[in-house]
């Protein structure tokens, strides 16, 4: 009887540590959204983030961008030139970059690059009692460290994506029109026919959605890591999976919803 | 004054903390001692608010900082400086920075006098000359000094020190104990020192607590202590006067 017992008690332990875990996250991000709107914003560190997770990705988005519109245009040209639709090379690669790849990918390499570093430097804090010491001043942890990383990544994930969108479609531009031999005027005057600023417009909303998302799920990690190194690094793998997942899900939400 | 009352706490499965009470006065000084991991570091988070009871309450000056949100417990906090056992200083900054924060984000103090204040701790803990310093550049002793300096900087009426002289050689950690001292003399704050080093601490202190196995087994003045019958008491303190031997006999060879 005792043995039945223990089986349904492990049974129930997981969901109840996955209710526990989702009821943790949802706090974290209630006291995050109370911060942000409960003055004095900390605004030097908003500028320091805004450098840390924008100006620095700046290269590895524009490099990314750049490769990207690249094989699309040529993936997209031989794809299209079985039906003699060459023609639409570059509101396809257009489309293709703003609607989808511009946001999605540009919120996995900022993951990779500045979601990773934000969660060991916050995890590092709170192993090493920074945390503790900032509560122990009575100054909040909310508004120090996670408002800003959360400000940081509403700001600049759009812009990141716009300038991944700009260069993969000048990418795509350099293949289809100097190597393939589309003209430069079909490439973009095809382009001003498809898209509107609709296109852009709901491209910027999952952009601005991955901003939270990965900004939250990383300082959550990093606020709640484990002790000593191993809890950092295996926060800071936990962040950077479970940022990825939800990028891409995400992205699966937002289409079908605006789309 | 701080009063804890019947603390319970049990963390991953094991009973840390099992009826803890204990009270010090204003501008009075408590050791807290006892072995590895019996619990007193976490003690001391509760004080200040860092670590919920599973049951029991902590009053400073009479007010339940764990019952406290908001403003009233920012009031609290205000209260307190903390030394943490790590120094727990902030590694972006500079140890003028790190010693200015509090100043900046709590005192509505001109950049001048920032600069004068900070000057003065760090001058008072024998860090002059390394304000521009980082702390990955500092050795074990000087962390722990900046870290005393960023505390004493906002003047606190309550002061934690978590183990401070731990891992520190015995130069340094007279040096720790001197400035704990001197800082006692000028600033009569109430304090509560968390420490191994038997005897050592209890020039220290007006009063000794001895956690064992999540209850406080000991309670009096340093001499009361020191006479005191209870085996696992007399234990601890023999087995800290024969490790102080025992250095002064390497030293000496």
């Amino acid at each position: 009887m005792e043995e039945l017992l223990d089986a349904i008690r492990a049974l129930g332990r997981f969901p109840l540590l996955v209710l526990r875990l989702l009821g943790d996250f949802g706090i974290f991000f209630g006291k995050a959204v109370f911060w942000t709107f409960t003055p004095p914003l900390k605004f030097e560190r908003l500028l320091k983030q805004i450098n840390f997770i924008g100006t620095k990705s700046l290269s590895i988005i524009a490099l990314t961008g750049g490769f990207t519109g690249m094989v699309l245009a040529l993936e997209t040209f031989y794809a299209m030139q079985k039906f003699g639709a060459e023609a639409l090379l570059g509101p396809t690669v257009a489309l293709s970059m703003i609607r989808e790849l511009g946001p999605v990918i540009s919120a996995l390499m900022i993951t990779a690059r500045a979601g990773s570093a934000l969660t060991a430097e916050i995890g590092i804090m709170r192993i090493t009692e920074q945390i503790d010491a900032l509560e122990v001043m009575a100054l909040n942890p909310f508004r120090y460290l996670i408002v800003p990383n959360l400000l940081a990544g509403l700001i600049t994930f759009p812009l990141l994506t716009s300038v991944f969108d700009v260069v993969g479609i000048y990418g795509g531009y350099l293949v289809g029109v100097k190597l393939l031999g589309v003209s430069a005027g079909t490439y973009f005057g095809e382009m001003k026919n498809y898209i509107d600023m609709a296109e852009v417009v709901h491209g910027l909303y999952k952009s601005l959605s991955f901003g939270v998302v990965v900004t939250w799920i990383c300082c959550y990690c990093g606020f709640t890591t484990g002790y000593g190194a191993e809890g950092v690094s295996k926060a800071t793998t936990r962040a950077v999976v479970a940022s990825s997942v939800m990028v891409l899900v995400c992205d699966y939400i937002l289409t079908s919803l605006l789309f | 004054m701080i009063e804890a009352k019947n603390l319970h706490k049990t963390l991953g499965g094991h009973k840390v903390l099992d009826g803890v009470s204990f009270k010090v006065e204003k501008g009075e000084m408590l050791a807290l001692i006892g072995k590895s991991g019996v619990g007193k570091s976490v003690t001391l988070k509760h004080i200040v608010g860092l670590m919920k009871p599973d049951a029991g309450r902590v009053f400073v000056d009479g007010k339940d900082i764990l019952e406290a949100k908001g403003r009233s417990l920012e009031q609290l906090r205000s209260k307190f400086g903390y030394l943490f056992q790590g120094g727990a200083l902030f590694d972006s900054m500079t140890v003028f920075d790190n010693v200015a924060f509090p100043l900046k984000e709590k005192k509505k103090l001109n950049h001048q006098e920032i600069r004068e204040r900070v000057l003065f701790e760090l001058e008072q803990v024998g860090l002059a000359g390394m304000e521009k310093k980082f702390p990955a550049e500092l050795s074990g002793g000087m962390r722990k000094r900046a870290s005393l300096a960023r505390c004493l900087v906002s003047d606190p009426e309550i002061m934690l020190f978590d183990e401070p002289t731990t891992g520190l050689d015995p130069l340094t950690a007279n040096t720790i104990n001197e400035l704990i001292l001197k800082t006692y003399e000028r600033v009569r704050f109430t304090g509560i020192v968390v420490s191994h080093e038997i005897p050592g601490i209890f020039s220290l202190v007006h009063k000794v607590a001895m956690l064992y196995e999540g209850k406080i087994v000991a309670y009096g003045t340093p001499e009361e202590i020191m006479e005191v019958d209870n085996p696992i008491v007399r234990r601890f303190i023999e087995a800290g006067i024969e490790q102080g031997r025992r250095k002064r006999g390497v030293r000496e060879l």
